[in-house]
């Protein structure tokens, strides 16, 4: 059976010409970047040439890349990296007084343990709504800034709901605030364009295997004057910031991909956001169906719907078994068993929020498989209803 | 390092995905003798059992058809289906019998969190034939009685959890 794949939101792919350029760095240009014979100076030419391509594609100079192993290790490093260096730096909170931290209320997890994290260990947090489609009003952020904030922190786009937020908006908020600003670009990075000037970005994370790069590489963009405090301490690499022998081969993959995206950028995001379009008019036939996330401030590549009466692991193991791939925001396969706090914070019922589906294309998507997705997937739904107690 | 070939096939048995690609004994009992509702909307797993009861021979009541109606993931499904395919045709007294560790075993196994399924499917059952004795007006053993109780207890429980949730 051919299979489809439809969660590049999760993980995509590495491009061949991604995985070609890699090649060289894990046998033959194999030094250490820290050595100063020529093995170690290949290596970091390599990384020098990377950490320029990954600068440019948002207009950062190449010193305000640190080089991590994952969005998540970014997202901790923003994070903690400035609410720790602020307890170090700034007399303020030399006290008891507690420096506040706001982000928004469908952050991706490793920003919201990390908060919570820091609220245990003295920290004030502010969550802020969003309304129904996702998106955080640039007035809450004014409104929630205190004397105390010395950080806010919102995604540039939504991993479940593709949403894009208002982030220059935000930044130049916390711009006039004198607030630092930081944003999880890590589903937007290579799709759609950034600018940390203009947008007034402080901190920004990406990451490689959202965009056809390899696992194990991501980044944290820190604009020059911005201290954090380091999280890994040992040989000083990535300028003192972030220790550990640089992964190299993934690095030189993530700044191949990137010089990829931006090259395509344009003709994919219309490409994509056209099948998309057709995808979603496609499934709104469907009876009860209904779109989650913003109808025009959205990713060009993210679907997001909700079936109210049938349940979102059903559905799509139902895919699967036609071959098709996608992600659910039911929390079935978890411990806990509440559903996707994102859904529930832009307004679904539990039970909109297990019948939740999420869809995410790609570079291989093509016409054919939406076509042949949207007549496997009345069916399912179909079954599915038939053995509910909900008609809805 | 071992080829997956099929779906889920890390989670779950073939028999619990052969059950849940067709699962046996979906839809309505019209004019049920007896109907189990149990599960919360805000855990993700609703499942509603419907019985049809009879007289056999010996004059003992039996289920004679049953039916269920789930909203549920995988797991979920596969449950209520092998509850349906272990009592029908069975007496009452015996259908009383089954445990969730009998569904577990006949889908050759669940993961452990999902082993509340089986306790669902097990649930829905005494909640359907609670249900047919109250409707018939007939004494209700004091074993059922007590299960009842238990269900219901943890089913407040629940939905006092997630009051307000379900608006």
């Amino acid at each position: 059976m051919k299979r489809i794949y439809f969660d590049y939101a999760a993980t995509t792919p590495v491009d061949k010409r991604v995985l070609k350029e890699m090649e060289p760095y894990f046998s033959e240009k194999f030094g250490n970047t820290m050595s100063l014979h020529s093995f170690g100076q290949e290596a970091k030419l390599a990384l020098d040439q990377s950490r320029q391509v990954l600068a440019d594609l948002i207009n950062a100079k190449p010193n305000e890349i640190i080089f991590t192993s994952s969005a998540t290790e970014s997202n901790n490093l923003a994070l903690k990296g400035v609410a720790l260096a602020t307890r170090k730096l700034d007399s303020r909170f030399h006290g008891n007084d507690n420096a506040h931290i706001v982000i928004s209320s469908i952050e991706h997890p490793c920003i919201m343990e990390s908060a919570k994290w820091l609220a245990k260990n003295g920290f004030e947090i502010t969550k802020l709504p969003v309304d129904k489609y996702g998106r955080v009003n640039p007035k809450d952020v004014e409104r929630a800034i205190t004397e105390k904030t010395i950080l806010v922190s919102v995604m540039h786009a939504s991993n479940e709901i593709g949403t894009i937020e208002p982030i220059e908006e935000i930044g130049k908020i916390c711009r006039q605030k004198g607030v630092y600003f930081h944003t999880d670009a890590s589903q937007s990075f290579g799709k759609i364009p950034i600018d940390v000037e203009e947008m007034n970005i402080d901190l920004l994370t990406a990451s490689s295997h959202k965009m056809y790069g390899p696992k194990g590489a991501g980044l944290l963009y820190v604009r020059n004057g911005v201290k954090i405090e380091p999280i890994l301490h040992g040989g000083g690499q990535e300028n003192g910031m972030r220790s550990s022998t640089v992964n190299v081969p993934a690095i030189v993959g993530f700044a191949k991909a990137t010089e990829i995206c931006k090259a395509e950028m344009k003709r994919e995001g219309v490409r994509l956001a056209k099948l998309r379009d057709k995808l979603i008019k496609g499934v709104l036939k469907i009876k009860g169906a209904k779109l989650n996330g913003d109808p025009r401030n959205r990713l060009p590549n993210n679907i997001n719907v909700s079936f109210p009466s049938i349940e979102g692991e059903s559905l799509i193991i139902h895919l699967d078994l036609y071959g098709i791939a996608c992600s659910t925001g039911s929390a079935c396969s978890s411990a806990k068993l509440e559903p996707s706090y994102v859904l529930l914070a832009i307004g679904l019922k539990p039970e909109e929020a297990h019948g939740s589906l999420r869809i995410s294309l790609g570079r291989q998507t093509t016409e054919k498989e939406i076509g042949y997705f949207l007549k496997v997937l009345p069916k399912i739904v179909e079954k599915l209803k038939k053995m509910s107690p909900f008609k809805l | 390092m071992k080829k997956i070939n099929n779906t889920c096939s890390t989670l779950y048995t073939p028999k619990v995905m052969a059950t849940f690609k067709n699962p046996h004994n979906y839809g309505k009992i019209k004019n049920a003798s007896g109907i189990g509702k149990v599960g919360n909307i805000v855990c993700g797993d609703v499942m509603w059992l419907y019985i049809k009861v009879a007289k056999n021979k010996k004059g003992q009541d039996v289920i004679k058809d049953i039916k269920f109606e789930t909203f549920g993931c995988v797991a979920a499904i596969s449950t209520s289906s092998i509850i349906t395919d272990l009592v029908k045709g069975k007496t009452i007294n015996e259908a009383l019998k089954v445990t969730k560790d009998n569904v577990i075993e006949s889908l050759g196994g669940l993961p452990k969190i999902k082993y509340h399924c089986s306790v669902l499917a097990v649930d829905a059952l005494i909640e359907a034939v609670y249900d047919y004795f109250l409707k018939t007006g007939q004494k209700i053993p004091a074993d059922l009685e007590k299960k009842h109780k238990i269900i219901k207890k943890s089913k407040d429980i629940i939905e006092e959890r997630y009051k307000g949730w379900d608006k």
